[in-house]
């Protein structure tokens, strides 16, 4: 029988924060914009040029570390991790590695068998890199560092975990906390936050960690389930070999399904760190922490809990909404705009998940405001507009956010209530479908379905479905 | 001198710090770095096992930045500082990881 092995998974995820600027200077932070747009002598690395802390960072790091039990390093400070790579101004990034902002604290996630703690060594703050762009035509890269300086958090687990899925679970809670604080919307694929999974495996039994290899270059929580799977496997292989696992980074290859080393040996990593002595010590006082705690969110599991005292809905509801803050977010502004708590429930969870998966999104690129849900939700509520024609809406306003009220308006999409006008449209109908007029008669029920279809649709689907039920009874049984 | 820095080392600094030391540079930089592991070692000979590492000289904490773009495109600026530059970016030698 061949030997069991345990894998043993670290994870480092660095995460941006969402704030307006850059951790060292006033540079703004947004995306997308043409290159070097967002740069300044600070975030490029020139000579003379002193870098000066967002206050803001500071404040994200410590609402993360105290949502994940860490404690505060009160009295902490900054240092230089000096290595050459042209995106990399400054030949150092400005990081913490004596004196962490928090340390040692723990998130539980729910496993197969049951709520696991995953221990976090450290968080702390350090500034992102510029982005390389390799040329096509000539033998050059160019950079823009728009990137360079965009605050970043470093979270740093313990070898706690023991599977993928233990792996994805971890990530999952992580980007929730941080969602909810508004820290980060943690975009994968957009590189808002990235994951490095340091991998080992070794007998199981045995107390001994085995050697262990980093991966980096993981895109989306698929990508490192198949990493965290091929990297167990290329390990297992050489220790069955009798060979040794190196120590080094590898990059992972989502398409080549493989990874490979990504530095020769003979580059060193040797980032002789230094206090960085342009930045004073940042000393967190009693109060200001009180101030931090003070102003922390309602997490998930609170959220639950008074959604379940304050609105009429079920369980499972509760559970879906309150699974990101952007549509607990949603949720409850439209609620006390509309007063209906379960009608918003059911367009989250039916039509919007719906539309969402359709098009690979996810809830933070939900594309309607609260105040046109509330609307679309109180014309159906007044039958203005009917349930169909409300979902066609729906889709519009989830593409483009438009006023349902206007739109309804300038499309002609309300319901008929002219009883004359529909009324006239049945008598049509009737005479155009004598076999189904007799159906119904003869005690074929399934006949006025077929019949309010045909109604319906020569309504061009403006007319009240229960409306039109009734009138066309009334007029068969004449 | 006490400390004498051996040829392995030179060399490793050489490739941490990006120089390429000719052999007199070589030998002048082992010198000049024994000599600083000297005084070093002086210092070493006072008793700092009650005192805290000090990481700046200022007895100053706490100096912020608000969260407030200050800063527009200064794009144009930055790039002349490049060597050279395209499509709006500096050009850097081909580094791929």
């Amino acid at each position: 029988m061949g030997k069991q092995y345990e894998t043993v998974i670290g994870l480092e995820v660095h995460i941006e924060l969402a704030t307006k600027t850059k951790i060292f200077c006033g540079c703004s932070t947004a995306f997308g914009g043409a290159p070097n747009t967002h740069t300044c002598p600070v975030c490029t690395g020139m000579p003379g040029s002193l870098p000066v802390l967002n206050k803001q960072v500071v404040e994200y790091a410590v609402g993360v570390g105290l949502a994940t039990n860490c404690s505060i390093t009160q009295y902490c400070k900054f240092d230089r991790k000096n290595y050459f790579y042209p995106d990399n101004p400054q030949n150092y990034q400005i990081s913490q590695l004596y004196l962490p902002v928090c340390h040692d604290g723990y998130v539980e996630i729910e496993t197969e068998g049951g709520v696991r703690k995953v221990g976090i060594h450290e968080i702390h703050m350090e500034e992102d890199a510029g982005k390389l762009i390799h040329d096509d035509w000539e033998d050059c890269s160019l950079v823009d560092y728009n990137r360079s300086g965009v605050p970043l958090i470093e979270i740093v687990s313990e070898p706690d975990m023991r599977s993928a899925e233990e792996v994805i679970a971890y990530l999952e809670k992580l980007r929730m906390i941080v969602q909810y604080l508004g820290a980060s919307d943690c975009k994968l694929q957009e590189g808002s936050m990235r994951a490095d999974v340091n991998l080992s495996v070794r007998e199981a039994g045995s107390e001994k960690l085995g050697t262990r290899t980093e991966m980096k270059n993981l895109n989306s929580f698929r990508a490192i389930a198949r990493a965290i799977e091929g990297e167990r496997e290329r390990q297992i292989e050489l220790l069955e070999a009798g060979k040794d696992v190196l120590q080094e980074t590898r990059r992972w290859d989502d398409a080549k399904e493989c990874s490979y080393p990504m530095r020769s040996k003979e580059d060193a990593q040797d980032y002789r760190y230094f206090p960085d002595p342009d930045l004073v010590p940042v000393y967190i006082s009693e109060e200001w922490l009180e101030q931090i705690k003070a102003s922390q969110p309602e997490f998930r599991t609170e959220k639950m809990k008074r959604y379940k005292e304050e609105y009429d809905i079920p369980d499972y509801d509760i559970e879906i909404i309150t699974g990101s803050k952007r549509m607990a977010d949603l949720f409850e502004e439209t609620t006390a705009l509309c007063g209906q708590p379960k009608k918003v429930s059911n367009w989250l969870m039916v039509e919007t998940l719906r539309l969402l998966k359709e098009n690979g999104l996810e809830p933070q690129d939900i594309g309607f405001s609260a105040q046109h849900l509330a609307a679309l939700i109180t014309l159906v509520d007044r039958k203005v507009i009917n349930s169909s024609v409300a979902k066609e809406v729906f889709e519009v306003m989830s593409r483009e956010d438009v006023d349902p009220v206007k739109y309804v308006e300038e499309k002609g999409l309300k319901t008929v209530n002219d009883e004359g006008a529909l009324k006239k449209t049945i008598e049509e109908i009737l005479a155009a479908n004598p076999q189904s007029v007799e159906d119904y008669r003869n005690g074929k029920e399934k006949a006025i379905g077929f019949l309010v279809g045909q109604t319906m649709k020569a309504m061009k689907g403006k007319a009240d479905p229960a409306g039109v039920n009734a009138l066309l009874r009334e007029a068969l049984s004449k | 001198m006490a400390n004498i820095i051996d040829d392995a080392t030179i060399e490793y600094v050489g490739i941490l710090a990006k120089l390429s030391l000719s052999e007199e540079e070589k030998e002048q930089a082992k010198k000049d770095m024994g000599s600083m592991l000297d005084y070093i070692d002086k210092l070493n000979e006072l008793d700092t096992a009650g005192t805290e590492p000090m990481s700046h000289i200022f007895p100053v904490q706490n100096v912020f930045r608000e969260d407030v773009v200050t800063n527009g495109d200064d794009s144009e600026k930055m790039l002349k500082n490049a060597p050279e530059e395209k499509d709006n970016m500096f050009v850097v030698p081909k580094t791929v990881e």
